[in-house]
């Protein structure tokens, strides 16, 4: 991965507000060029309004913002041209087909004919050769889908955001949208990536930003996040009529399909201490599972238990 | 070519061809109900006393017709689009694209031209068999056509911009455009009208565009061709300072 001292993302004192509700409350932080950057955070968090100031759509009260070194607002058309989003709504101009509305896109970008091949090999690349020719209304949702992250790289921007662009989809575009985006990031190009499917950031990004309340709760690399807490989980299956001892019940952590998950501090509560209590009170297990801390984990400590 | 060059010229291309997709609705809807207008009318006012000396109703009436369609397919092609855009959600597209106020301004307006362009000239075609319209002031005839047409496609900008659903774009249709369409000479001279309504179609902005296109084919018209030339002039500056603030400050664009 390359590494510039410009950023590709450079955000600095954002503030926003909606009257009385203060979406954003001074957001800094940067994203390095060539990175795969997770914006993550619960629902009113901030993040789309974020997103929406990054590309234009909307106005910051406070801070400015640079894609490649370009101020978003007094550059605006060299930081667009370096850009390209992937709106969260399935939005779509039912006037035209898709190849069509591509080049449009790309002309927008101040893109000619020469851009015609890369908009066919996308085609191709997102399993949309044959629907080339189809008026976008006439195209599912998976598809419509697609051609908004096609429409997001005619110009071949060097920064990508995508905008939660799996929700709802099915695991056949999952896995052709994923293989499209780290290919192009192998090459160099910057993606950030919103989502409420945690594992995707955790499988995907290599730093990642917690939003909550308009504010940055954390930014760390994955593997930092992941070692931020010394938690590991055991999972017992307690056999028919045993009970947990009451000693042990302060550490559960749920309950998932019949078991029982304790949440181990690994200085604390070493496993096998665990399980010697059990022993002692002669508590009959049937199945015994431990796990890591996963980004799920990690999140709902940091924004107090939040959906994602 | 820039790419900035590029980028208007493309939305300019994209517009035309939303409207062509649908010429059906775009031209050819209004070209027919213009028509209709003229058959009723010549009907009706057949044998009445001519308006100017040596026009007949007939005549009188049909630039009055072609003026009034295009002021209101001016105003619809460039309203309607962004209202559609608005309601869709695609115009997501074009606020992210690194196009400027004019690029937006210039290529919508530019294809409201052509779409009130084919309009124009479908009406004087598809008329040749009942009217043969003289042409005697060709530049005024241009000038005219192209203020009211551009002053309306700045209009109906304003009203895309302003507007959130299109209740609010047949809110301006129903309670603006038709009616100050309809009350601005189209049918008759304002000199028949009583006193008052004399007086007050000389505040129409509509008054003076259609009786200055009116000029362009006649020589002669109600008022001096300067002043409605002026007024549309005015109009079309006022309503696009208004309009380019909008754009440049993203008013009700940007949240």
């Amino acid at each position: 991965m390359s590494s510039s001292p410009m950023p590709a993302v450079a955000i600095s004192g954002v503030r926003k507000s909606y009257g009385p509700l203060q979406a954003l409350r001074g957001i800094d932080f940067s994203i390095r060029q060539g990175e795969f950057f997770g914006l993550l955070g619960p629902n009113g968090a901030g993040k789309s309004t974020l997103i929406s100031i990054i590309a234009g759509l909307v106005g910051a009260d406070a801070g400015t913002v640079a894609v490649m070194g370009h101020d978003t607002v007094s550059d605006f058309r060299a930081a667009r041209r370096k850009l390209g989003v992937v709106p969260q709504e399935l939005v779509f101009d039912p006037f035209f087909k898709v190849r069509d509305m591509l080049r449009i896109q790309a002309g927008y970008y101040g893109c000619g004919k020469e851009s015609w091949p890369w908009i066919d090999e996308m085609l191709e690349r997102l399993d949309l050769a044959d629907k080339a020719g189809s008026p976008m209304r006439a195209l599912s949702g998976g598809m419509k889908r697609r051609v908004l992250v096609a429409q997001a790289l005619v110009h071949k921007p060097p920064v990508v955001i995508l905008d939660e662009p799996t929700a709802g989809v099915d695991v056949e575009l999952r896995r052709t949208l994923w293989s499209f985006m780290t290919d192009l990031h192998r090459k160099g190009t910057t993606v950030v990536l919103t989502t409420h499917y945690l594992e995707e950031a955790q499988e995907l990004c290599e730093r990642i930003a917690i939003l909550d309340h308009g504010q940055v709760q954390v930014i760390e690399t994955t593997q930092q996040l992941l070692a931020r807490h010394p938690f590991r989980f055991l999972r017992l299956k307690l056999a028919a009529g045993a009970v947990l001892p009451e000693s042990l019940r302060a550490l559960v952590s749920g309950e998932p399909n019949g078991s029982v998950e304790l949440k181990l501090e690994t200085a604390r509560h070493p496993i096998a201490s665990v399980l010697e209590t059990l022993r002692l009170a002669g508590v009959a297990i049937e199945d015994v599972h431990t796990r890591d801390p996963d980004l799920e984990d990690i999140f709902v400590e940091l924004t107090g238990g939040d959906d994602a | 070519m820039s790419p900035d060059q590029i980028g208007f010229q493309t939305l300019l291309k994209k517009e035309v061809m939303r409207f062509w997709s649908v010429l059906g609705q775009t031209v050819t809807a209004p070209v027919i109900t213009a028509l209709l207008y003229l058959l009723v009318f010549a009907q009706a006012m057949q044998g009445r006393a001519s308006v100017y000396p040596g026009v007949s109703y007939t005549e009188f009436l049909l630039p009055g017709l072609i003026m009034m369609t295009v002021i209101q397919n001016a105003f619809a092609n460039t309203s309607s689009s962004l209202i559609q855009s608005k309601v869709m959600g695609n115009l997501v597209f074009l606020q992210m694209a690194p196009l400027g106020p004019w690029e937006w301004f210039g290529a919508y307006v530019t294809a409201a031209l052509v779409r009130t362009t084919l309009v124009a000239a479908a009406m004087l075609l598809v008329t040749i068999p009942f009217v043969q319209l003289p042409i005697r002031e060709p530049l005024a005839l241009l000038a005219m056509f192209l203020l009211s047409s551009a002053s309306l496609a700045v209009l109906g900008l304003i009203a895309g911009i302003v507007s959130q659903k299109f209740d609010h774009i047949a809110a301006f249709t129903n309670f603006f455009i038709t009616p100050l369409s309809f009350l601005s000479g189209v049918f008759y001279s304002v000199h028949a009208l009583p006193a008052f309504w004399y007086q007050a179609s000389h505040l129409n902005p509509f008054f003076y565009m259609i009786d200055g296109f009116r000029y362009g084919f006649f020589g002669q018209a109600d008022v001096p061709l300067l002043q409605s030339l002026l007024w549309s002039l005015g109009f079309f500056l006022v309503a696009s300072a208004v309009c380019l603030w909008m754009l440049m400050t993203g008013y009700k664009l940007k949240k």
